[in-house]
């Protein structure tokens, strides 16, 4: 009986979970912002902290940066996976890439971005396999690829990085409308591939993974990590500065940062605001395009050019953890050789035990929080079932409210409400910290898979004298193990490639791979980053394998729960 | 009425508005047939009966099984069998844990190992304790989906269209099994179904809704 008291609060419990600590942490954002931050003997109100961060040189290249990246990241991931769906959804290739792409999508940001780097750098793989047969170059070139002044290479991480996140995103939102007899009227018609799927099913697809696209727009112009290893220096992104302020021995400097911080917030609403009426014009001339019934003769070659796009970001990637893997194991190689010299384990017997120790501190947080998300999201969808509760389209967007939210707003304002109540940095207030993250994507990855389960089943059960709990624990769960155990993965993987709250909220104190791989970033030794970015690879990439061998293996002699 | 299942001026309402009324009692031996064409609630009468009513549906009335109000009991308490026009077998346990999760619980293991297996002869599928539900053919779902039900004892039997799903030569000799089983364990029958040919196998009191 205790546990059926519980359960109609579990969704207020997740709904504080997830929005509790963004909240207290705008306050503690806003407060010191406007100059009051007891915890130094500061108290205001005053507009000192505009007024310096105003007067900082680089704020107005380091604004232009947030939202060149971001506005150019997202329309150019959309448009190369919008135009990818439209020309090949269906085909074989088109499978192909999904097969490649689907586990990239759990690639940590920051090994992606490592990744990139030692791909494209002037003593990059990349370099080194043409020359100096095609180059000419022995020695690296001296150019500004890697954390280049326009961020441009910055952009290119994070659009390699969103490409398989938008597609597998709309490959869901594919499955409700009614795309396939869309298209084949339109083609009936007479409309091209591309064409037809644009005026047809894109309104309906783009309707539905706005959300995403939104989430995709706000951690393009806010990242941190990733910004700490592609992006320029002098200055960089303003997240990266805000991070710096907020890290500076001083602690005057946070209230620099915390004004710095609502500006973050201020341009993320601004850009969120443009993409909305970029979204309106869209409409328009697209409505426009349609009346003028043009059929598409220029359809083969964008879809040609989308599908190399495409399939370069998933290379790109790929490569990239190619290459990681190959300076783990490097011994002596020099410029411009294709590979090294040798092969040897003295990179991991020296950097292993190091990474063996922020593995364990990754899984610890990563496995208490996922497993937390995991059993509130049960909760909250079986207490929907049992209730008969009806979640508006509106609730949907208090799932993505964390996501859209910069993490540069609010964590710097947790960390120095915590310090002004005296609270202890550390492993827990880590884990509570990533858990506002975890949550809403365990919930959105388990959600349709829960809702869609046949309840006639549970009737049955029922019926067949099993209470509701019986219901849940002998029927429900059982059957829906696979969705289960990849929400858990997926709640793994966004744990993992946490960056900033772990930095943040932890006080530096919190070592796990992802802040220990990037805290390499400035230092440049390849064999050590190729080391802790793989281990950070694995450690997202492991579950997902687990998620899909487990349920094969318990359910290898009942075909019906995996293909019924 | 003691024995039987009887709706007491039941109404099933989609946002207040009324979709159907039925008051009638099941006696212990006999089957209601519900006709009509889809749409009209019948399932939804059905899910009132169970207690899984569906949260835009609200209805009025009551609900006797064998003298009991279960108007307001809770679904699994109620002792009302039902089967669907699909088998719905649970697809992560073998035939012989289906029926095991139907009969009632108590009784040593050994016990009932026996009664599965009894059930499983009882409708010539010896030794099939231990399949994939998946491995079967549609009949022989039937068959299980059937005993699994009675294996639970239920005092009233509802059907929700089903024979729909099977061919024309399976589908006699199935509602010709499932009637016999019934009428055997005394049990009242309410059947909603589009079919004609089913209603009038059923032999029963129809009732034709809407058109």
């Amino acid at each position: 009986m205790k546990r059926s008291n519980a359960l109609p609060l579990l969704p207020i419990i997740t709904l504080l979970a997830m929005l509790g600590p963004v909240i207290a942490g705008l306050v503690g954002t806003v407060l010191p912002a406007f100059g009051h931050l007891p915890a130094t003997g500061l108290t205001g109100p005053t507009l000192a902290p505009f007024r310096d961060l105003f007067d900082w040189a680089g704020l107005p290249r380091a604004v232009l940066l947030s939202i060149s990246t971001g506005l150019i990241a997202t329309s150019l991931s959309l448009a190369i996976v919008m135009l990818v769906t439209a020309g090949w959804s269906g085909t074989r290739p088109f499978r192909t890439l999904e097969r490649l792409l689907s586990p990239l999508l759990s690639v940590p940001h920051a090994a992606a971005a490592f990744g990139l780097a030692f791909l494209i750098a002037p003593s990059g793989w990349g370099s080194r396999l043409f020359s100096p047969v095609l180059t000419g170059w022995d020695r690296p070139p001296d150019l500004l690829i890697v954390q280049d002044t326009w961020g441009l290479t910055l952009t290119l991480g994070l659009i390699v990085k969103e490409v398989p996140f938008l597609l597998l995103i709309t490959l869901a939102a594919l499955g409700q409308t009614d795309a396939k007899r869309s298209v084949t009227i339109a083609q009936a018609l007479g409309y091209g591939r591309v064409t037809g799927w644009l005026k047809t099913v894109f309104p309906r697809v783009y309707a539905q993974i706005r959300p995403p696209i939104y989430v995709v727009l706000v951690y393009s112009m806010s990242v941190v990590d990733a910004a700490v290893i592609l992006g320029p220096n002098t200055p960089p992104s303003l997240s990266v500065q805000i991070v710096k302020w907020m890290s500076d021995p001083d602690l005057a400097m946070r209230l620099e940062g915390a004004a710095g911080a609502l500006l973050q917030l201020g341009l993320v609403v601004g850009a969120l605001a443009l993409w909305r009426f970029g979204e309106v014009v869209a409409a328009h001339l697209g409505r426009k395009w349609i009346a003028t019934g043009a059929r598409g003769s220029c359809d083969p070659i964008v879809a040609n050019l989308a599908l190399v796009a495409g399939a370069g970001s998933a290379l790109i990637v790929l490569l990239g953890i190619v290459v990681l893997a190959i300076w783990s194991f490097a011994g002596f190689w020099v410029f411009p050789d294709a590979f090294p010299d040798s092969f040897t384990l003295r990179n991991w017997t020296r950097f292993g035990p190091g990474t063996l120790d922020a593995l364990y501190e990754t899984a610890l947080i990563a496995v208490t929080a996922a497993l937390i998300a995991l059993i509130l999201t049960i909760g909250c969808l079986e207490a929907e079932y049992r209730y008969g509760l009806l979640f508006s389209q509106r609730a949907v967007w208090l799932l993505y409210l964390p996501l859209l939210i910069p993490q540069t707003a609010f964590l710097p304002g947790l960390q120095t409400l915590m310090l002004n109540i005296g609270a202890d940095v550390g492993r827990v207030p880590v884990i509570i910290a990533h858990l506002v993250f975890v949550l809403p994507y365990v919930f959105l990855s388990l959600a349709d898979p829960f809702r869609a389960w046949d309840g006639r089943m549970g009737v049955i059960a029922s019926a067949l004298g099993a209470s509701p709990n019986g219901v849940l624990w002998r029927a429900r769960l059982p059957m829906l193990l696979r969705p289960v155990l990849t929400a858990l993965a997926v709640g793994l993987a966004v744990s993992v490639g946490q960056y900033l709250p772990t930095l943040l909220i932890g006080g530096g104190r919190v070592a796990t791979l992802t802040t220990e791989a990037v805290a390499l970033a400035s230092g440049g030794d390849r064999r050590a980053i190729g080391v802790y970015g793989l281990m950070q690879t694995g450690a997202a990439l492991v579950p997902f394998t687990l998620a899909l061998l487990i349920p094969t293996l318990v359910w290898r002699n009942r075909r019906g729960v995996l293909h019924g | 009425m003691d024995k039987g299942l009887s709706l007491q001026d039941v109404t099933i309402m989609k946002e207040g508005v009324a979709l159907l009324s039925v008051s009638h009692d099941i006696a212990s031996d006999e089957v209601l047939t519900i006709m009509g064409p889809s749409g009209v609630g019948k399932s939804t009468l059905l899910a009132f009966v169970t207690g899984t009513l569906a949260a835009d549906f609200t209805a009025t009335g009551r609900v006797f099984l064998d003298g009991h109000d279960i108007t307001n009991a809770p679904p699994h308490l109620r002792r009302v069998g039902i089967l669907f026009q699909d088998d719905l077998l649970f697809p992560h346990l073998s035939v012989g844990a289906n029926l095991a999760f139907g009969l009632l619980s108590g009784g040593t293991a050994a016990a009932r190992q026996d009664k599965v297996e009894e059930a499983l002869r009882e409708v010539g599928l010896e030794g099939f304790a231990d399949r994939d539900p998946a491995t079967l053919s549609g009949g022989q779902k039937a068959r299980i989906a059937l005993m699994r039900m009675l294996l639970s004892e239920p005092c009233a039997l509802l059907l929700d269209e089903p024979f729909s799903r099977l061919d024309a030569t399976l589908r006699a000799q199935v509602r010709e099994m499932v009637f016999d089983r019934a009428k055997a364990r005394g049990l009242p029958v309410l059947m909603v179904t589009h079919d004609a040919e089913d209603a009038l196998a059923a032999g029963g009191v129809i009732i034709e809704l809407g058109s």
